[in-house]
């Protein structure tokens, strides 16, 4: 295990050791001390390492991840893992707004709540939340998966593309264009691949959750759907 | 019965028969009209400044033998690696998705020819492009579409892109015609559906956001390539005062005048400023900032001739960005296309429905069939004639000037014929050292 003092040797000491690494090292085991809530921690790693946050982050905690594990020992600010390619991050508290934003792969765990905006134009990212989430989730949400074991707030899935929504708790309101949908074998199937990777099949089962997803009107233009918009 | 005169008929100035066709048109079809280009409008532009040249109290230098250099560095402020381009001419973002694949790659080779840098566009980026360009300038954009770290580590540059001239506080539709199988995959989205570009960004909100995003972006890429910030021309002086403050290299500004692959007409042309009213604001927050020439000012929006270059330059700016006329180089709008455009119900130089994907010049499409017909080394060959004579141009003015580089053009060597132009970019109304707005002059 390799222990990295963020308050001692910076930020940018940091993320050039972590993107110093290929798939070759051996220093595969990385423990970050005394984040203090810093922003752009772990960003744009590129390597098959685990790295451990002990602490709270700031803004952007493994954004643009691909490849690493990062789990993080306390909440993070807004846009956890936004624009992730590959790998896992796993945040043991809560997450601010756009967590997983943007993310095009990989899979993000919150085992806390997730603010506003979860999961917001996601692009092929599986997001796992075991508690609540915010207002406008999924927004434009393009592809991808988002389960969440507790509750959903307002304009849930609004203008969603192909992302699949699963949500065990309430939904205060769905967003333009969401809705409800059949919930098949297959989605079940994959739910419980998803319960289990997120570190929540001890937690819930995949019969206790609805799924929604784009009711595709918006797709082109009709006039007559202008107040949709 | 005497024969009197008669009144003859007379249009109403108001409801115009341009006017009166749009009301039937959208009373026809209950949709807004949606097109590509800029503002069509009559707009105070460069047209409406003219340079002093030297004479006894300055002396020119002799075109043709004495040196006016035109390079610009790009990115001076915080990037490890910034950009040195032989002119100060660049090539505006235009998304492959709005541009065909050959379009793309015959603006990375005129741009590579005549040593200027190239830009994606909201669409991610090719290998066309990022092949033939030698300088290719990243957009990160709202939609992120086909967003990743390896582009991001393999581009020259980055530019957050937070608005555009044509449409400032827009977003951006790509229509479901132009979404083909490789459009679609790079941005993730099913094939044929009309496609949204948000108009802000996901995962950040306000100028302390975008600080702590750039920060981000510069960690990511090891603090190596300058952070461009492009904002549309609607608040010049305190957009650039932002961007700086939240730690841009340079600061991108586009005028009413810039194009937009597809966005309602009357967004283009009712939403935003003309380019030579947004210059003197951005330069001004420079200068007020002591940031005038180490955050770089590029602009755009209706840049046309290397007078246009040199009249930008002369009000501040440290290099200039071209669109539309980039792909009139291309081919364009040119006449000898002149019969199929009036198959598609309009005439050279007025086609503007690149949206649709018919264009007859295989540029603004997707159709195989069409962007076939445009010969990428023939378009790059014709792009960098086109940036070197505009460069001449410039230099002829900037020599006349008594310059010996662009940069050194400066508001003194200008004059304004009208007294809105002389109002907007802060030049005397000419025959007087009149600046409207400000006091004195005769």
């Amino acid at each position: 295990m390799q222990t990295f003092d963020l308050a001692a040797q910076g930020l940018r000491a940091l993320n050039q050791t972590l993107h110093g690494l290929n798939g070759t090292t051996n220093q595969t085991a990385w423990e970050i001390v005394n984040p203090k809530g810093s922003h752009a921690i772990a960003v744009g790693l590129d390597a098959p390492i685990d790295v451990t946050v002990k602490g709270s982050t700031g803004y952007y905690c493994a954004g643009m991840n691909k490849q690493a594990t990062v789990r993080v020992k306390g909440s993070v600010g807004p846009g956890v893992a936004e624009n992730m390619m590959s790998g896992t991050v796993i945040v043991d508290g809560d997450a601010s707004q756009y967590a997983g934003a943007t993310g095009r792969g990989g899979l993000l765990v919150i085992k806390g709540n997730a603010a506003s905006r979860c999961g917001i134009s996601m692009k092929g990212i599986d997001i796992v939340v075991h508690g609540n989430i915010g207002h406008m989730s999924c927004f434009m949400a393009q592809s991808g998966n988002l389960v969440v074991l507790g509750d959903a707030g307002d304009a849930l899935g609004d203008s969603l593309y192909e992302a699949r929504l699963f949500v065990r708790g309430s939904v205060k309101s769905l967003g333009a264009d969401c809705i409800e949908k059949e919930m098949r074998p297959e989605h079940l199937e994959l739910l419980a691949d998803l319960l289990k990777r997120g570190e929540a099949d001890h937690l819930a089962k995949p019969e206790e959750f609805k799924r929604y997803g784009s009711a595709r009107k918006l797709y082109n233009f009709n006039v007559d759907n202008a107040s949709a918009y | 019965m005497t024969d009197f005169p008669h009144t003859p008929p007379k249009q109403s100035w108001t409801f115009s028969n341009d006017v009166n066709a749009e009301i039937r048109r959208a009373a026809a079809t209950g949709i807004y009209d949606i097109r590509g280009g800029g503002s069509k409008r009559r707009l105070p532009h460069f047209d409406d400044l003219l340079f002093l040249g030297a004479s006894i109290s300055r002396y020119p230098l002799e075109g043709y033998r004495e040196k006016c250099a035109t390079d610009i560095w790009l990115g001076t402020r915080f990037a490890k690696k910034p950009i040195h381009l032989d002119i100060p001419i660049t090539i505006a973002g235009m998304s492959f998705g709005a541009l065909s694949g050959p379009a793309k790659e015959a603006l990375g080779r005129g741009a590579s020819e005549a040593g200027t840098s190239t830009t994606t566009g909201d669409g991610g980026m090719t290998e066309e492009e990022r092949g033939h360009s030698k300088t290719l300038v990243y957009q990160y954009l709202p939609s992120r579409y086909g967003m990743n770290p390896d582009d991001l580590r393999r581009a020259d540059a980055i530019e957050v892109v937070v608005g555009q001239g044509a449409k400032p506080g827009g977003g951006g539709m790509l229509l479901g015609q132009k979404i083909s199988d490789r459009v679609a995959m790079m941005r993730n989205l099913p094939k044929g559906i009309d496609q949204r570009s948000a108009c802000r960004h996901p995962d950040w909100t306000g100028p302390d956001d975008l600080e702590i995003k750039i920060l981000e972006i510069r960690e990511i890429t090891e603090w190596e390539k300058p952070i461009y910030v492009k904002v549309g021309g609607a608040r010049p002086y305190y957009d650039t005062a932002l961007a700086v403050k939240a730690g841009a290299d340079v600061v991108v500004l586009d005028g009413m005048q810039g194009g937009t692959a597809a966005t309602q007409d009357v967004f283009i042309e009712n939403v935003g400023m003309p380019i030579l009213a947004c210059i003197p604001q951005a330069v001004k927050a420079l200068q007020d900032l002591g940031m005038h020439r180490k955050v770089q000012l590029i602009v755009s929006g209706g840049i046309r001739t290397g007078a246009d270059v040199a009249k930008a330059m002369a009000l501040g700016a440290d290099a200039v960005a071209i669109g539309t006329a980039a792909l009139v180089a291309l081919g364009d709008n040119d006449p000898a296309l002149e019969a199929e455009y009036q198959k598609l119900g309009t005439t050279a130089g007025a086609y503007d429905d690149w949206h649709e994907g018919k264009d007859p010049a295989g540029i603004t499409t997707q159709d195989p069939d069409l962007f076939k017909r445009f010969d990428p080394i023939l378009g790059g060959r014709r792009l960098k004639n086109y940036l070197k004579v505009m460069t001449l141009e410039a230099q002829t003015i900037a020599r006349a000037c008594g310059k010996n580089h662009l940069h050194n053009l400066e508001p003194e060597d200008l004059c304004a014929l009208t007294i809105e132009s002389a109002a907007m970019a802060g030049v005397p109304l000419a025959g007087t050292s009149w600046i409207p707005g400000r006091n004195g002059g005769f």
